[in-house]
């Protein structure tokens, strides 16, 4: 299967990664010879095999219905970044994290 | 103080000192934190150092060993690779992406070496999200080889291999996902160990492929490995894969003799792909064993070639899904400027990861994406379950598997970093122990002369059943019984001051 630069956009955006023109240009080349590498799997007769997700056969394990954890959104807004476009400030308000609008 | 220097010094030999107090911890420490500032400015073997925090853990280990509270790792100074939280301390994972991260909490082997009174020295350099095999991908700078300052370190846990070989930590850790502790430790001529999966918590460790990542140690000796094992490896119930099994002492084994041990050797492991100066000091390793009593076996893992392109299916689609978390708003990398949520996402991630993690996040998304999801993330899944069999048909004729832990020696900064394919070959053999879960490790077998005539180390790679690491690092401390590869330091020769 061929990539195409159309296809290396749709990904990018899939993957909320901007490329540019230049980018996905240079990017095509460089993915196309990583598919290349991953179509060696094709050559394999895989009918009937279980797929393996895992190398341990595990079952989800359960844990009593108590709170476990302790608050540390202070601790952890102490990471948030600067807000941007032209704020230095801390993304953050009243335990909050400050995002562009996205409701009108 | 003492007379002569105590950097070459085993584990177990620094730990008697101490409770001898023939040193203190500070004294061992301020060693090695003054060798990091002779040497790390020409190796970059850590991205972060914080004297303070460090000398203070000494401090502490000190009092303890005063009190005569002390467990066998107390007071000795230890290299934390960037991908473990350690609170308080900057904790990029090698990427402009977390550049400013400063961890909330500990990661749950950060826990465990603080509880045991280790110090920690520093935290090491690597590619970035542990996405490469040079450390070339990292932000912070490549590492230089110490045997030879104009090649790899090997990686992604590169930072560590020099840190280790260089003499600028007693032992370091690791992480390994599809080699990235056996490959630098094969190319920095030391030891490292990857576990079984499962065996060492992830807690707090940043997660690049989930099914896979597995931490462990990186140090002088197989000696050394099993006493950071013992510390490293155990239950963990904020891991939901760590395997709920008892404590073991991983150094219970290390004297049995060798007498009988099924050594395997696959053929794919010999065949084209494989420098001939490397197969020679394998050959030399295999007929060591040999005369230590051990009986060879031919064996074949005929899927290990498959093992490259199903990696590059399943660890960049765990990626693309791990990665997604970084998305601006919370920690992380987030855009100067932007018009709106979607642009921030986009701009903030095209910004904080590297060429390479984009690289593998976009293969992830693909192969991930509708319409392709059965052809690739499937069809690898299956053939991962070939991968594993290999070895259950394996090891019903044999103990332990040995050949290269690395197609070459040390390659030279630049030579393949355009040329990712080429990068990630550097793998071959170690990658299939990871889709199946297995334990592996490499230890120094001799070394190789470069096309440019350079003496290289080359590692022996060991790999054993599920939950056999006691009996490997058996199989390898015997081996350093009787050899002293393992004892080999390169000459630091750093670039004369430019005036």
């Amino acid at each position: 299967m061929a990539l195409s630069i159309e296809d290396i956009k749709k990904v990018a955006h899939l993957a909320r990664i901007e490329v540019s023109e230049s980018d996905a240009a240079a990017t095509l080349t460089k993915l196309t010879g990583i598919l290349g590498l991953i179509e060696q799997m094709q050559a394999v007769d895989t009918t009937g095999i279980e797929p393996m997700s895992h190398s341990q056969d595990l079952s989800q394990r359960l844990r009593d219905d108590i709170v476990t954890k302790t608050n540390l959104r202070d601790e952890f807004q102490k990471n948030a970044p600067a807000l941007g476009n032209g704020s230095t400030e801390p993304a953050v308000a009243g335990g909050l994290y400050l995002v562009p609008k996205v409701i009108e | 103080m003492m007379n002569s220097s105590p950097i070459n010094l085993s584990l177990s030999q620094l730990g008697e000192m101490l409770q001898a107090k023939k040193i203190s911890s500070v004294e061992l420490t301020q060693t090695f934190l003054d060798r990091i500032q002779q040497y790390n400015p020409s190796i970059n073997a850590y991205i972060a150092l914080d004297e303070g925090k460090t000398l203070a853990q000494a401090k502490a280990a000190d009092a303890r060993i005063a009190a005569g509270n002390t467990a066998p790792l107390t007071g000795i100074p230890i290299a934390q690779k960037d991908i473990f939280c350690a609170k308080g301390w900057q904790t990029t994972c090698g990427s402009k992406m977390l550049a400013n991260f400063i961890a909330p909490y500990d990661a749950h082997i950060i826990t465990q070496f603080d509880a045991a009174g280790a110090v920690n020295l520093g935290k090491t350099n690597m590619d970035e999200f542990a996405m490469g095999s040079s450390n070339e991908t990292s932000y912070f700078g490549g590492v230089k080889n110490p045997w030879s300052f104009d090649r790899v370190p090997g990686g992604s846990s590169g930072g560590s291999a020099a840190a280790v070989a260089a003499r600028l930590c007693a032992a370091a850790t690791g992480t390994d996902t599809g080699g990235s502790i056996r490959q630098p430790a094969s190319l920095c001529g030391f030891t490292g160990l990857k576990p079984t999966y499962g065996a060492v918590s992830r807690f707090g460790m940043i997660a690049f492929a989930s099914s896979l990542d597995q931490a462990g140690p990186m140090a002088k000796s197989a000696e050394d490995c099993a006493l950071m094992m013992n510390v490293m490896a155990g239950f963990d119930e904020r891991d939901s894969t760590s395997l709920n099994r008892e404590k073991e002492d991983y150094t219970r084994d290390l004297n049995l003799p060798l007498q009988g041990l099924k050594v395997g050797l696959p053929k794919e492991y010999f065949a084209e792909g494989l420098d001939a100066s490397v197969g020679k000091v394998i050959e030399a390793a295999i007929a060591e064993y040999k005369k230590l009593g051990a009986e060879i076996v031919d064996i074949s893992l005929p899927n290990t070639g498959l093992s490259i392109p199903v990696y590059y299916v399943l660890a960049p689609a765990e990626a693309s899904s791990n990665l997604s978390r970084y998305d601006g708003v919370r920690y992380g990398h987030r855009a100067a400027e932007y018009t709106d949520l979607m642009d921030m996402y986009n701009k903030s991630r095209a910004e904080g990861f590297g060429a390479e993690v984009k690289r593998r996040i976009l293969i992830g998304t693909y192969v991930l994406s509708a319409g392709y999801y059965d052809a690739y993330y499937l069809k690898a899944q299956q053939i991962r379950r070939l991968i594993a069999q290999d070895f259950v048909e394996a090891f019903k004729k044999c103990d332990v598997i040995m050949g290269p832990a690395a197609p070459s020696t040390a390659f030279k900064a630049g030579e393949k970093v355009d040329d990712p394919v080429a990068m990630y070959l550097q793998d071959i053999y170690t990658i299939s122990t990871n889709l199946a879960g297995l334990p592996g490790m490499s230890i120094p077998a001799g070394f190789a002369q470069s096309d440019d005539g350079v003496s290289l180390p080359v590692g022996l790679q060991i790999i054993g059943n599920y939950f056999d690491e006691a009996r490997m690092l058996n199989v390898a401390h015997q081996y350093q019984q009787v050899t002293d590869w393992h004892e080999r330091m390169p000459e630091l020769v750093l670039p004369k001051e430019v005036k």
